[in-house]
């Protein structure tokens, strides 16, 4: 009886330590985000303030004003969410076209071209970077939206993604479609793309966070500050502000900003959707 | 007879379709990546004359480079930066998905929680660090009562950027590893609790074994993406920072070597060394695997 009295409490002992240790974990994730917060309302002398405030004297938005004075914010805002628009768009439509044909038809060299899917995937993207520039430059197609979109055009990850989701999908449903009269392009378009939804969705969102957080590219292949996404943007801040914190803590916040409303909307998506791509 | 005829045509429309479908990725690949692979391997042997334009000089830039001490400096930091960031970070990450792993309520809102900083941009988020980490004002030597210069003194900037690195992927991290866990069955610890295993016995012996593979498969993309941290290093060092050569990583120098000095052969020099190291890695943990990460669960 005892020893049953003694386990029930060695049971809630770990249950209150195991909140006590991810309540304090949560914090140390959290904090830096409410630093931000709490930084860049407050006027510069108060962020060097020694002991530190926590809480700004007053709600001030003069570092948001002075950040988007010297940031064309309205521009990064477009600029993004274009080139974002289109490398998913990119990565769906052809992606999957390759990973349903890699998966459901027959034709020859399949195993060779799948090859160069893969070869792609294992190396880091950086090995391209030059030439790709040197290929956008030679377009003339340097600081243009173009330019930001250009090495998402096709996705090696998204085609090897794909080609999973259809070797999930019973062939039968294609044959039956088939049957039906339907050719290669209908049974595939019809039908087996609409069954692909949740991967759909999980490439969307993948690809949407790689491309917003990505730096080296845009720095690279747009050099006005007119043509730069949020986070090249964000990057020549620090060297005009480098001791104003609460003017970078105002522009780092509105440059994450669209990116976390859109999570906090759709957290299980975004949670499942890059976990899932990722995990395979 | 007839027959066969039919299929074959069947057959052949269906390889037509196969090919025109895989078209744009095959051809964008070809453009976009193949032919930059192979342009990149030929670039490392040559001299940039601007615009360009290259000039052959063989092995020139890999006795320059491998002569070079920022160039090992930057090899051993990323190396240094990888055994920092990786063993703490999955070990921290497995400690997370366990503790989610329990009967607790609000999983997924801590969840949400841990997740945050991958949603972010890393530029962002280094900018928030910068400003945590600053030697005068920041708030962790407030808290610390330390004085120490975080990211300008050269024994810590580098220990700086592998904090916001753990700090950013260990909900990423934890999420796959609680997948895992989720998919070992109850009764593995209900035998060994009637056997009278402790806890930590339980965990070497059946936690690590059962979710290995994804341990495995999580060790693998963080080796990976430390070898190839650039951005954080970019937002929190300047080119003025003195602890600027103790902290860059290769691909770093690979970018300032690059599109900052300009010369384009030395810089892919350098993304090729990178690109064997990451390989040499990888293959060495796929060989080691052998020896810890069990498959037939």
């Amino acid at each position: 009886m005892k020893s049953t009295a003694s386990l029930e409490r060695s049971r809630r002992i770990t249950t209150i330590i195991t909140y006590a240790v991810l309540i304090l974990g949560a914090v140390i994730m959290i904090f830096p985000f409410v630093w931000m917060i709490l930084t860049s309302s407050k006027t510069v002398p108060e962020s060097m303030q020694i002991p530190p405030t926590i809480f700004p004297a007053q709600l001030i938005l003069d570092n948001f004003k002075d950040a988007i004075a010297s940031l064309p914010f309205g521009r990064l805002y477009i600029n993004t969410a274009l080139m974002v628009f289109w490398r998913v768009v990119c990565a769906i439509a052809f992606s999957s076209m390759a990973g349903y044909a890699f998966a459901k038809l027959h034709f020859r060299g399949k195993n060779l071209l799948f090859a160069i899917v893969l070869v792609q995937m294992s190396l880091p993207s950086q090995i391209f970077i030059i030439p790709q520039y040197q290929m956008v430059a030679k377009l003339g197609m340097a600081n243009t939206i173009f330019a930001l979109v250009f090495p998402g055009i096709v996705s090696a990850f998204g085609t090897f993604f794909l080609r999973q989701t259809y070797m999930g999908i019973p062939t039968e449903i294609g044959e039956a479609a088939f049957l039906d009269g339907c050719n290669q392009w209908q049974t595939f378009y019809k039908i087996m793309f609409p069954l692909t939804g949740t991967s759909v969705a999980a490439l969307t969102i993948f690809t949407a966070v790689f491309a917003y957080g990505d730096l080296m590219w845009p720095l690279v292949v747009n050099s006005d500050l007119d043509m730069m996404t949020l986070s090249s943007g964000l990057s020549t801040l620090k060297g005009q502000f480098s001791t104003n914190f609460p003017v970078l803590m105002a522009g780092s916040l509105l440059a994450m900003l669209p990116m976390v409303i859109l999570y906090l909307i759709f957290q299980r998506q975004f949670v499942e959707g890059i976990a899932g791509t990722g995990g395979k | 007879m007839n027959k066969g005829e039919k299929l074959s045509a069947a057959a052949r429309r269906e390889e037509n379709w196969g090919w025109i479908m895989i078209a744009p990725t095959i051809i964008g690949l070809a453009v976009l990546n193949l032919w930059p692979f192979v342009q990149t391997l030929y670039a490392s042997f040559c001299e940039h004359l601007g615009f360009g334009h290259y000039k052959f000089i063989g092995i020139q830039n890999y006795i320059t480079m491998f002569g070079n001490i920022e160039f090992w400096k930057a090899t051993w930091n990323t190396v240094f930066f990888c055994i920092l960031t990786v063993p703490v970070g999955i070990a921290l990450a497995l400690f997370v998905a366990i503790l989610l792993n329990a009967k607790i309520k609000f999983k997924g809102g801590f969840r949400t929680i841990f997740f945050l900083p991958l949603v972010c941009a890393p530029a962002a988020v280094a900018m928030v660090w910068r400003w945590i980490f600053n030697g005068e004002y920041g708030i962790l030597n407030q808290m610390l009562g330390a004085n120490i210069q975080w990211i300008t003194d050269p024994k810590t900037a580098i220990i700086a950027v592998a904090i916001v690195s753990i700090w950013s992927s260990i909900g990423y991290d934890a999420v796959l590893l609680l997948a895992g866990l989720q998919n070992i069955s109850k009764s593995y610890y209900e035998a060994a609790d009637i056997d009278g295993a402790s806890k930590v016995t339980q965990f070497f012996h059946i936690t690590i074994p059962m979710i290995s593979p994804t341990l495995f498969s999580v060790l693998i993309m963080r080796l990976m993406a430390s070898m190839k941290v650039y951005d954080l290093i970019y937002m929190m060092a300047d080119e003025t920072n003195p602890a600027l050569v103790d902290m860059q990583s290769l691909m770093y120098l690979f970018y300032r070597s690059s599109f900052v000095a300009g010369d384009r052969g030395y810089g892919s020099a350098i993304v090729v060394w990178t690109v064997f190291l990451i390989g040499a890695v990888t293959v060495i943990q796929f060989l080691g695997q052998k020896k810890w990460v069990n498959y037939d669960v």
